[in-house]
């Protein structure tokens, strides 16, 4: 018998007066509680597993999913992180709003459970199927009707999806794949997936295939702009920042463009937390953002005028840290971890001098290895010149100081002299340029220099880059020139100058810059800027940085725990980076995979080369050549001489290159590339790049998984839509209005509709899967199994699946498994093995990087060099495809790793892990090339190979990574991994508890010793040189390009104003109630990305999408009111959207929050009458040449490492409201 | 003195970063289904605005908690018999243009439409209607971070109050983050406001809760309630509220809104008072003398004679250690830096709130004024102003306000001097000595508020299992009672409910 009471008899007890106290006030009730249960029923489940989120958010928390009777109820985040330390706030809890949203996915309305094919072309495939016939044949019948694939390509955006099974999707992707590569080349494959850190084993799925095939992988972070191209120039370090922890070791924190609470939400308490421990923190940003409520000061800078502020602080501080008073730290931290102390050249031209390159040891005599890439400086102690250890020269000449270490062999040690102040030969009147909204022009200042005769008589003045920053900043050290008498002079860059810029007030400038450097003097160097997509998406966000970087170089806070600079942009960092790169890009099976830049590929893919623009020109009479090219022929150009990659690669397709060099008699690889060398300098084989209309160079199939490219990181959304998929387009422009190149060839009209099949994969139906020819069913998050890192926190975190994939769903590596299965099936018959010509552009971190020797550009093809593959262009292989064992490749670790592997010129070697992988994962049981080898063949097995592989995982990988490193150094390194060496991570460990990674050479911070990461704390505690090419933090860059440009030294550039119609251009019939204004687009506060923005919480939580925010001033001009419908447009595209009008954004601007895609909740445009366009759809990108550089040190071009960046906020556009809302539901 | 025990909580705005994550995790646990769209247990408001329900802080219009009549403390809304005469009509009850029309979209046809002329759109659809709409119109959280400006934030009652004081300017901009749950007042006006008595605070936590079995939907509890913390659920019709996630408290685990807080801004912990002081404290003529009359309803663990009482009282070792660890005890009772939300609302809440510091106003150039402090500027320049907090926390008493952000201050400054030098040492022993703290307060407060480990944050004891039941029969058969018959049920109709229950 059960002890509960009757239940009617519960419900009279109420009835019954209870106990009475206070004063009569209150009734001590015996009444039942039973109805409480049934929240407590609701609190339990069934189990709880740890997983993540995979979106790019940087966030990579460890969350806890609920699952309740089968189902996932929700999320809420782990607690239990390795503890930072006694004294020291915990990452407990890590998590967002965001993320707590996304258990709505599983089960929503918006999830796709199943394979969908627009309908137009399964009904062509179909038919042509229906006789059994031969299926690459029928994609051939499909793609060589004009009328047929006009049918399904003009489809493209307009819905009609049907349901289709996965083997028959597979069996049309194959076909297509098969066909474009016989026809065209493997090049005309291309894939896009970005952020590996944010689930790497899904990128590694599609990856590992399209390198198998040699198809073309498009990078994402330069795409994304999130890369600051400032970091290869200073550091030749991609990115590498503080985990956000080492913000609570700061003593003085400007925040300065990204939106640390909004943005960085599980991290920002480090930030708030701080303060509470004595930390200043200033914001800057043009609006009142979340942070600012954190801050003791706002500084409210101009949008895109950053670089004026951090010039004008740098002037400060040189003024008063180095000139009134010398800091002892600072000046012995920048002798010795910064170039400032060396030497460069003062040239003639025309009339004036200008800064010209480093002074290298080659320019006094020849005689050791490599001597014209080692720098040098002026010994104060001997007088006389010196070449330090530790610069590129000793990176590449195979002995043993490539070091810090200023000791000579003699014993003796080099004092860097810093300034000719005080014992100058003379000096020299130097012009360095100018920049600025109307007046460009230049500045002359005397610098002190000294006379050098070099090694064949010629005649040199020197001087140092401290010198040159001094003059070039315009600190007055009583020498003639157009210096600035004081801070209130408004000559650039004082404090004066930038107020009519920024509109800061001059005397927090000053403020601002004293407490920063003189907190970094009284702390060794704790003095942080946090930057970001604010400072950072610019045309000229390279100098926008480096002028801020001066503040922290010059005030010794890089490469010091709780100093430095602290970007955060993007997922970058994949800590377990030596085996994900193996695994991804296959070369356990001797593949070079072809990485292409992704900004380069979209840039002439979607035909946005030829939209171009004049007034993209800087306003400067300084530069002569390159400044006056067109863009796309710097990339052309960039393209053959080897610095940036360009895929597809030649007209011909790359299988036959090689064939008809053989029938023509070549019988070694040598002969078939001197004979592509030839035909190359003859110009009968085309370069693709020069030919972006051609139709043999189209991207034909494209791969989007794992990103929503259109409806998010599309910049110029519209010219996506026009010309690479064909489909409805609101481009409000011609080519015949734009500026176009000169070496590129184009046809009248710009192709339409270039690509014949796009593939989506995605759970979600978003912008890209409406464009979509075929969208497959991905698992979520919450599905699946796979690693996710980040550089805001030390650890590694595991998915795990609550759940299995449910209805049709796949995880991304079973997907791109199943399709290389089919693949290699049908390439039995159709695709035999055979052999095909690859490129590959001069790589970073390997001796390509010395290739162009003093950064002068020198053509092969207008007869300045000879043509010579690997040095005055790109490398050149001939490499062998084997179509049919693709599947087993990709299912099975291949045996070339046992050569050995690593990055970033760190190598482990191979033997002993390919037999350590074998025991873990088994070994592959499978008929056929693989058989034998460790087991690849699903995403458990990958993680566990990636983390056996690497050494933030492994502490064996750590210790002999370290090993490598002092062989070139000549430095005791291992003492930084051993204590961890026995250390062993397995997705069943990382699933138990979060692990911090290990200290490893491919990274520049260490975990040891319980430390928080700091950025080059390897460098300035271990002598370990930057990877630059003088081998110290770089203030100045010598290439000619640089140079052309003017921008030797950091200083300020305006935004670019890209007008939003050019002069030719029909515009749009003013209806009198318009305004223009800047468009920016950060990141917002409901979404990451276009992921979650749709998920009902994030809805509910703010005003449902899509909305632009402005000032309400602005509104008002224009006659709207808050929640009114508004059309926003320029040349490039038209949005529809809401207006949310507040007073704490500035007049002038507009922020439409980056990617709430245009999925929900978006009428027609009166303008067009069609769907109004996502956040992209008002920009278009610009190339900037200089990030175009390579085969020279840090210069390089590296995966996502240096190239030009996709950035979108020079950007003007106009707004107005939308009267009519019209749904167009026809 | 009768003692009690309560599992208090504090929210410390000047941590609060704005994110909702509490909004969300709350929503997914307790209210996501029908019935509930509107529900958000908790909410987060972004200040100066109206708040969610709008305007909620409008007591003439709303008329919930209490206020003296005559001396007498009564409800605002009016006694049994106004009840009774609006028992089919109440006019202060919220309506829903006051709440919002929760809408979804038409996400099916992103996947499903069939080939048109357009790329298809989700469009937007009411969940009360369930026809298309054009556009949301007002929703939960729709002025977050400012949005709506000058149209929207002269809304908030407060503001209206100081209108004078408030500009609504780009430069002079300033806000901060308002996190809501129920609060657990120790003079729950929702309980007082119920015709069936459904309400009921608990005994052994001072938690308030529904009884959905008692519950009627009257309602009178929505707008009885000042803080708007209760809802009518149209599917059950019954009443919701935060349930202080007892399913978790009573396990000694935080509430969902406190573990998923990424602001690390709550503290959980247990208060001591003496019931028999509420009446009294409640009904101190001045509102101003509320937050001090509160203070005195509460005990002091240390104290033996307490202690004593307090077990007489059966609060256990367990509770009464916690007592003394409770951060909640330590910030609201011990330093004062957390303050009551509204307590002229006279309602005793137990939420408590540490007032945000804020940026100085960008006039102030002059260097010396500056620098002082060692950096940290001083508290009356700061941009929020201290009389728009004291009209929220100090029923509009700057000084306790104030005294609140020169603590926090001095402890900053002290902290940097401790941590890098360069303070005045003299100007900071005044700072300290003028905001009334110590160095050995100011180092305990840092680490509580700064280093804020978990078990620091969160000190709760577990529920008291072993007062009420057979806890050796439960073992075996807890969550399986409905299995057999309830006691002294007839037996053949028990045995048919079994199976109907089967």
């Amino acid at each position: 018998m059960a002890k509960n009471g009757n239940k009617l008899v519960e419900r009279f007890k109420y009835l019954k007066r209870g106990k009475v106290i206070n004063d009569g006030w209150t009734e001590e009730s015996p009444r039942s509680r039973d109805s409480e249960d049934i929240y407590r029923r609701r609190w339990q489940h069934d189990k709880i597993v740890r997983s993540t989120h995979g979106v790019n958010c940087t966030g990579s928390c460890s969350w806890k999913i609920y699952v309740k009777d089968g189902i996932i109820t929700s999320e809420t985040q782990q607690t239990d992180y390795p503890s930072t330390g006694d004294d020291f706030p915990e990452y407990e809890p890590r998590g967002c709003p965001r993320g707590a949203s996304f258990s709505w996915y599983t089960y929503s309305p918006a999830r796709v459970k199943y394979p969908y094919v627009r309908g137009d072309l399964y009904e062509l495939w179909k038919e042509e199927r229906k006789n059994g016939g031969n299926p690459v044949k029928a994609w051939e019948n499909i793609q060589s009707d004009p009328e047929k694939r006009s049918r399904f390509v003009k489809a493209r955006g307009k819905g009609g999806f049907v349901r289709a099974e996965w083997k028959d999707v597979c069996e049309l992707i194959a076909s297509a794949t098969i066909y474009t590569i016989k026809k065209y080349g493997p090049d005309r494959v291309a894939g896009f997936s970005p952020i590996p850190a944010m689930s790497m084993v899904s990128y590694a799925g599609g990856a590992r295939f399209l390198s198998l095939i040699g198809a073309t992988i498009l990078s994402f972070y330069d795409w994304y702009a999130d890369l600051p191209p400032a970091s290869p120039q200073v550091w030749g370090e991609q990115t590498d920042v503080p985990e956000s922890a080492d913000w609570f070791n700061t003593k003085y924190f400007i925040i300065w463009g990204t939106n640390l609470p909004q943005t960085r939400t599980p991290d920002a308490h480090f930030m708030v937390e701080a303060r509470y421990n004595g930390t200043k923190v200033v914001g800057v940003s043009p609006d009142y953002a979340e942070y600012e409520k954190f801050a003791d000061l706002w500084l409210p800078a101009r949008a895109g005028t950053d670089g004026a502020l951090a010039m004008a602080m740098t002037h400060v501080i040189l003024k008063e840290f180095y000139v009134k008073q010398q800091t002892p730290y600072f000046v012995d931290y920048v002798k010795k971890f910064t170039d400032l102390p060396f030497l460069v050249i003062l040239r003639e031209h025309g009339e004036e001098y200008r800064t010209d390159r480093f002074f290298r040891a080659s320019d006094l005599n020849d005689s050791h290895k490599l001597d014209e890439w080692k720098t040098a400086v002026w010994d104060e102690s001997t007088s006389q010149i010196e070449v330090p250890n530790g610069t590129q020269g000793h990176r590449w000449d195979g002995g043993s100081n490539w070091n810090l270490d200023l000791t000579k062999e003699d014993g003796s040690v080099i004092d860097p002299k810093l300034s000719f102040i005080d014992d100058s030969d003379e000096v020299t009147q130097v012009t360095f340029p100018y920049f600025a909204e109307e007046d460009g022009g230049t500045l002359t200042r005397g610098v002190p220099v000294k006379h050098i005769t070099d090694s064949i008589g010629n005649k040199l003045i020197v001087t140092t880059v401290y010198d040159l920053m001094m003059a070039h900043v315009g600190v007055d050290r009583g020498l003639l020139g157009d210096y600035p008498k004081d801070y209130n002079d408004d000559k650039p860059y004082t404090p004066a100058w930038q107020e009519s810029i920024t509109g800061v007030n001059k005397n927090h400038v000053i403020q601002i810059a004293k407490e920063f450097a003189d907190n970094a003097a009284r702390t060794k160097g704790k003095s942080m800027i946090a930057l970001g997509g604010g400072t950072n998406h610019w045309y000229h966000s390279d100098q926008i940085y480096r002028a801020i970087l001066n503040l922290i170089l010059l005030t010794g806070s890089q490469g010091v725990n709780g100093g430095g600079w602290a970007h955060y942009v993007g997922q970058e960092k994949v800590r377990p980076t030596e085996g994900w790169n193996v695994v991804s890009f296959a070369s356990d099976w001797g593949n070079a995979a072809r990485l292409q830049n992704g900004t380069s590929f979209f840039y002439f893919a979607t035909e946005q080369f030829r939209y171009e623009s004049e007034i993209n020109k800087e306003n400067t009479t300084w530069s002569s050549k390159y400044n006056n090219m067109h863009p796309a022929d710097v990339n052309a150009l960039s393209a053959r001489l080897g610095w940036l990659p360009s895929f597809p690669q030649f007209s011909q397709n790359s299988i036959d290159i090689v064939k008809e060099s053989r029938e023509s008699g070549a019988k070694t690889d040598k002969e078939v590339i001197d004979d592509v060398v030839r035909k190359i300098k003859a110009g009968e084989i085309e370069w693709a790049i020069e030919n972006p209309n051609d139709p043999r160079n189209f991207p034909r199939v494209f791969f989007n998984w794992r990103s929503n490219l259109l409806g998010d990181s599309g910049k110029g959304h519209e010219y996506f839509a026009k010309h690479l998929i064909g489909g409805d387009h609101q481009v409000m422009t011609d080519a015949k209005n734009s500026w176009q190149p000169e070496t590129v060839n184009v046809s009248e009209e710009p192709p339409e509709g270039k690509t014949d099949l796009f593939v989506s994969i995605d759970f979600r139906m978003t912008s890209s899967g409406l464009f979509s020819d075929i969208v497959l069913p991905a698992a979520t998050w919450y599905e699946k199994f796979d690693i996710s890192s980040t550089d805001m926190h030390p650890f590694i975190h595991p998915f795990n699946a609550a759940i299995s994939p449910p209805w049709q769903a796949k995880s991304d590596w079973d997907s791109f498994r199943e399709i290389a299965k089919v693949f290699s099936e049908l390439a039995e018959e159709h695709l035999p093995a055979t052999e095909e010509l690859l490129m590959r552009p001069l790589g970073k971190d390997s001796q390509d990087e010395i290739a162009q020797a003093f950064g002068k550009i020198k053509d092969w093809r207008t007869g300045e060099v000879e043509a010579i593959p690997g040095k005055t262009m790109p490398n050149l292989q001939v490499i062998p495809r084997d179509f049919p064992k693709v599947y087993e490749k990709m299912i099975t670790v291949g045996p070339e790793m046992k050569k050995g592997y690593g990055g970033k010129g760190v190598k482990i070697p191979g033997e002993k892990v390919f037999e350590e992988l074998k025991s873990r994962l088994g070994v592959s049981k499978k008929e056929g090339i693989g058989k034998g080898n460790p087991d690849l063949y699903t995403d458990k097995k990958a993680i566990d190979a990636i983390l056996l592989m690497s050494g933030a995982s492994n502490g064996k990988r750590a210790v002999e990574g370290w090993k490598s490193l002092e062989a070139k150094t000549g430095q005791k390194l291992t003492e930084i991994a051993e204590e961890r060496a026995e250390e062993d991570f397995t997705l069943r460990e990382l699933t138990i508890q979060p692990r911090t990674s290990i200290s490893t050479p491919v990274w520049s911070g260490m975990e040891k010793d319980g430390r928080r990461y700091s950025p080059f704390t390897v460098n300035t505690e271990y002598n370990i040189p930057w990877r630059t090419l003088t081998g110290r933090q770089s203030f100045y860059l010598d290439h000619e390009m640089i140079l052309d440009f003017g921008e030797g030294l950091p200083l300020y550039l305006p935004p670019l104003n890209k007008g939003p119609f050019l002069k030719r251009d029909k515009g749009v019939e003013d209806n009198g109630k318009s305004i223009t204004v800047r468009y920016l687009t950060p990141h917002q506060k409901w979404g990451i990305h276009t992921m979650f923005t749709e998920a009902m919480p994030m809805t509910q939580l703010f005003r449902g999408w899509q909305v632009v925010w402005m000032n309400e001033e602005d509104g008002a001009s224009i006659g709207i009111k808050d929640n009114d419908f508004i059309e926003v447009y320029n040349r490039n595209g038209v949005i529809a959207a809401r207006a949310v009008l507040t007073y704490r954004i500035p007049k002038g601007m507009v922020y439409m929050y980056h990617a709430q895609d245009r999925t929900m909740g978006v009428p027609g445009t009166a303008i067009n009458k069609k769907r109004g366009g996502t956040h992209n759809s008002v920009t278009r990108i610009t190339l900037k040449p200089t990030h175009m550089i390579g085969g020279y040190s840090q210069l390089s071009y590296g995966f996502n490492y240096y190239g030009p960046t996709g950035h979108q906020r020079d950007t003007m556009a106009i707004v107005r409201p939308l009267k009519e809302v019209d749904w167009l539901e026809n | 003195m009768r003692i009690k025990a309560q599992v208090a909580m504090v929210m410390h705005l000047d941590k609060c970063i704005g994110c909702h994550t509490c909004s969300v995790t709350c929503k997914n646990t307790w209210t996501n289904r029908p019935g509930t769209e509107y529900m958000w247990f908790n909410n987060v408001e972004t200040r100066p605005g109206p708040g969610y329900p709008k305007r909620w802080e409008d007591t003439d219009r709303y008329k919930g908690g209490w206020e003296l009549k005559n001396g007498k403390l009564t409800l605002r809304a009016g006694g049994p018999i106004t009840k009774l005469a609006n028992i089919f009509y109440n006019p202060n009850m919220a309506e829903m243009e006051d709440f919002y029309e929760p809408w979804t979209y038409d996400y099916d046809n992103l996947i499903h439409s069939p080939k048109k002329e357009n790329l298809p759109v989700a469009r937007p659809v009411s969940q009360i209607t369930g026809k298309f709409i054009d556009k949301p119109e007002w929703g939960s959280n729709w002025d977050d971070d400012l949005a709506g400006g000058s149209e929207i934030v002269p809304l908030d009652p407060n503001v209206q109050k100081m209108q004078e004081h408030i500009k609504m300017e780009y430069e002079k901009t300033f806000m901060m983050y308002l996190p809501r749950i129920c609060e657990h007042c120790l003079n729950p006006s929702c309980v007082a406001s119920c015709p069936t008595g459904a309400l009921y605070k608990r005994d052994e936590d001072g938690i308030v809760l529904v009884d959905h079995d008692a519950c009627r939907g009257w309602r009178f509890c929505q707008n009885g309630c000042p803080y708007h913390k209760v809802y009518y659920n149209w599917h059950t019709h019954k009443a919701e509220k935060c349930n202080f996630c007892y399913p978790r408290t009573e396990a000694g685990l935080p509430t969902i809104c406190s573990e998923t807080c990424v602001g690390r801004i709550r503290y959980i912990g247990v208060v001591l008072y003496d019931a028999d002081k509420v009446k009294e404290a409640a009904s101190v003529k001045d509102p101003q003398d509320l937050y001090e009359a509160q203070l005195g309803c509460f005990l002091d663990p240390f104290d033996p004679e307490v202690q004593e009482k307090a077990k007489e009282a059966g609060i256990t070792d367990a509770w009464l250690e916690a007592a003394k660890d409770s951060p909640v005890y330590k910030m609201a009772i011990k330093w004062k830096i957390a303050l009551p939300l509204h307590p002229e609302y006279r309602t005793m809440p137990m939420v408590w709130y540490v007032p945000p510091l804020s940026p100085i106003m960008n006039h102030i150039t002059n260097e010396d004024e500056l620098n002082t402090d060692g950096y940290i500027p001083a508290v009356d320049q700061m941009r929020i102003p201290i009389e728009y907090l004291a009209s929220i926390l100090a029923a509009d008493d700057k000084e306790v306000v104030r005294k609140v952000l020169l603590k926090l201050s001095a402890m900053r400054v002290y902290m940097r001097g401790k941590t890098v030098g360069g303070v005045d040492e003299f100007r900071q022993s005044e700072l300290v000595k003028e905001a009334n703290t110590s160095p050995e307060e100011i180092e305990e407060m840092a680490r509580l508020l700064g280093i804020a480990k978990y078990d620091e944050r969160y000190v709760i004891p577990t529920g008291r299992r072993e007062m009420d039941d057979d806890l050796h029969y439960k073992q075996g058969t807890c969550s399986l009672e409905d299995l057999a018959p309830a006691e002294g049920e007839n037996l053949t109709i028990g045995l048919m409910k079994v199976r109907d229950k089967l």
